[in-house]
């Protein structure tokens, strides 16, 4: 006897981009199937095939949460389909113990004409479960749901939260020995999400082995002993849920494109003084791929006055990835005074950067007072990181700043 | 614990493992009884209650048919030779009849390509989708003959005790269409030629039936009416129906004994295709 619940073993699976060829492909795979050939073949890509899932290899344990993360087509969604044998394999191994249920297409196999009460029972069966059972389980399963009111109502009245609240609350229900969950715990309210979070974990505290599929890295923190990361159809091996985050910050970094000018930059002004470039440059004076937090770093612009100017101002403002404007650099005072004409430059320093690691971008403003004379939005996108070290942490890794402040702890007088 | 079920997965082709695959062919059958049962509940259901016309739709078809032949009939645009019984009678019988065979051809496909969205993300027996389908062909078989026998009793057709093997014909209608129908049904999944080409596919072969007129009887005609395999199933049928002496029993039986070899063979055929199906489906 084992505690092993899941087992996959160097599986590999390849699609294929163009849908006509895949559709000969499958009539080959059929035929292959038939004479009993194996299905993949002789391991090699055909054309147009591609690896979505490439030598996978992992085990889950009883009562054990294993978390997939990656980006979009990473595989992820194509090896929960494996395991549910859904698809077959074109090399290697799937080993399942136990009843498998999904919580996966909520409420596929709803009829939308009929009621509530009548889709659980459809629902239901083709989850696995009999009739007694269900007749057994109706009450919880209702009430779990939170939509008495609207049992005997047709399903096409519910709102689509309603229907996802039915849909989950049928599938938890299943108590089945390995759960899959794609992306499903995003079900409705706050409150909601919270008691499916509940739910989920006297599941796994009754043995239920769980993997968990999910874009939020906190979610799968929270939920999940071992972590996957999914990168291009591979994945290194499965290791505790600090390492796999790190992991995958790492690679969320190294798919962003480098450091440069955005393509979708816009001017407004007069034009009477102009910024003609902004850069971004390190205490060395070079220009770095990617700033760290704790780098000192310069936001550089050339500017060319056409004429003499006085009193300007000049303003950078530092937005974040959603588009909030997180540092104000505003220069009055000094530049006031001067006196500009012909080609300058203007600079402004921040040592150390403190910003958190993601995207920022540049939006450089001139004015004299009274009208803009240029102004430059995303003038520069830059990425800034955070290197590994004490003190971080990637689950308070929210914030937009490194603050440099200081903890007392006193005892009461 | 150690009493889980344990299920594999790898790229060996099922039908390396013959004893295994029947052990799960037959493993699904079971276990897909109740949930075919309700599928056919809800698609009945849902059926006939978004309808006005409700249950009149399970004979509208043949009635129409029968109508249109009886028309062309009586101008006398197409002579029809002796059919041995009253001419509406034997168009009547025969386009229900039909009627039944196609819902049964129809129904595997159908019932699959409709579970598309189930099948590509739950595992479930997928037997139950082929089951539901039968059950639902016999349910609206059940109401084509509740119209169909007060109506030859009104035309003066007494059965005699023949009705009784009524049910085994119908049924044996039903086997050849399921055999028939999923048989098309795994390239008809990747190919939707299949479905756009079968109704003109069945019509031709409604021609080389007696369903709308007798057999010819001779020239190259009558042979392909003869070695048609569904001529016996329908004449058959018809004589149980309207009180005959069966002509055909004997080629009715082979063909009985081909069909369930048939049907056995393309569900094998169905349960291997269904992973290299859905992989090709979206998810």
């Amino acid at each position: 006897m084992t505690d092993t619940m899941i087992k996959v073993e160097g599986v590999s699976k390849k699609f294929c981009r163009n849908l006509k060829r895949s559709l000969w492909y499958g009539m080959s795979d059929l035929a292959g199937e038939l004479v009993g050939r194996r299905h993949g073949g002789d391991g090699g890509l055909r054309r147009d095939e591609f690896w979505a899932i490439k030598d996978v290899s992992f085990e889950v344990k009883r009562g054990e949460a294993l978390g997939l993360i990656g980006h979009n087509g990473a595989g992820k969604t194509t090896l929960l389909r494996l395991l549910n044998g859904l698809i077959k394999p074109d090399a290697g191994r799937v080993e399942v113990r136990g009843r498998v249920g999904a919580l996966i297409a909520l409420g596929a196999g709803f009829n939308p004409i009929l009621s509530g009460r009548e889709n659980i029972y459809i629902n239901a069966s083709v989850l696995g479960l009999s009739k007694r059972e269900i007749d057994s389980k109706l009450d919880a399963i209702i009430d779990f749901s939170e939509i008495e009111d609207f049992i005997d109502a047709p399903v096409q009245s519910y709102s689509s939260g309603m229907h996802v609240r039915l849909g989950f609350s049928i599938a938890i229900h299943l108590s089945p020995d390995v759960m899959l969950v794609d992306e499903a715990l995003a079900v409705g309210d706050a409150r909601f999400q919270k008691k499916c979070f509940d739910r989920i974990q006297k599941l796994q505290g009754q043995g239920t082995a769980f993997i968990v599929v999910s874009h939020n890295p906190y979610q799968i923190e929270s939920l999940c002993q071992k972590v996957g990361v999914m990168h291009k159809g591979c994945m290194p091996p499965v290791c505790d849920g600090k390492q796999a985050l790190n992991l995958y910050h790492d690679l969320v970094q190294q798919s962003l494109p480098p450091l440069g000018r955005s393509k979708t930059d816009y001017r407004e002004g007069t034009g009477v003084l102009r910024f003609e470039s902004l850069r971004v440059v390190d205490a060395n004076g070079q220009e770095p791929n990617v700033v760290n937090t704790s780098d000192t770093i310069c936001i550089v612009a050339d500017i060319n006055a056409e004429q003499r100017l006085s009193g300007l101002r000049f303003r950078f403002e530092i937005c974040s990835a959603n588009n909030a404007i997180v540092i104000m650099a505003t220069a009055n005072g000094v530049s006031e005074s001067q006196i500009f004409e012909g080609k300058r430059s203007v600079s402004f320093t921040m040592s150390p950067c403190q910003l958190t690691s993601g995207w920022y971008y540049i939006n450089a403003v001139a004015s004299d007072g009274k009208v803009r004379l240029d102004t430059w939005q995303r003038a520069l996108e830059f990425r800034v990181t955070q290197r590994d070290g004490p003190g971080r942490n990637l689950s308070t890794d929210q914030g937009v700043f490194v603050c440099n402040g200081h903890w007392d702890f006193m005892s009461c007088i | 614990m150690a009493d889980l079920k344990v299920t594999v997965y790898t790229p060996e082709s099922s039908l390396r493992n013959p004893r295994r695959m029947l052990r799960d062919m037959f493993g699904d059958l079971l276990a897909g009884r109740e949930l075919a049962w309700q599928l056919a509940l809800r698609d009945i259901k849902a059926q006939y209650r978004q309808t006005a016309l409700g249950l009149l739709w399970a004979f509208i078809l043949p009635l129409a048919n029968t109508a249109a032949w009886l028309l062309i009939q009586h101008t006398g645009v197409v002579t029809i030779r002796d059919t041995g019984i009253p001419y509406p009678v034997f168009v009547f019988t025969g386009a229900m009849l039909w009627a039944i065979f196609m819902d049964a051809v129809n129904a595997p496909l159908q019932q699959t390509v409709a579970a598309k969205p189930m099948l590509a993300k739950i595992n479930f027996p997928r037997e139950a989708l082929v089951l539901s389908g039968i059950y639902q062909t016999l349910f609206n078989a059940a109401i084509k003959l509740a119209v169909l026998i007060p109506a030859l009793w009104l035309m003066g057709v007494t059965p005699g005790v023949g009705l009784a093997f009524l049910p085994v014909t119908v049924l044996s209608l039903v086997l050849a269409g399921t055999a028939f129908g999923l048989l098309l049904t795994p390239v008809g999944m990747l190919y939707t030629d299949i479905g756009k080409g079968l109704p003109l596919l069945m019509q031709f072969f409604m021609f080389l039936t007696p369903v709308v007129f007798p057999m010819p009887s001779a020239g190259w005609a009558a042979t392909l009416f003869q070695y048609n395999p569904l001529t016996p199933l329908i004449v058959t049928a018809r004589e149980t129906l309207t009180g005959f002496t069966p002509h055909f029993l004997g080629d009715y039986l082979s063909v009985n004994v081909g069909m369930l070899a048939l049907l056995a063979v393309v569900w094998v055929v169905y349960r291997a295709a269904m992973p290299i199906l859905i992989e090709r489906m979206s998810a």
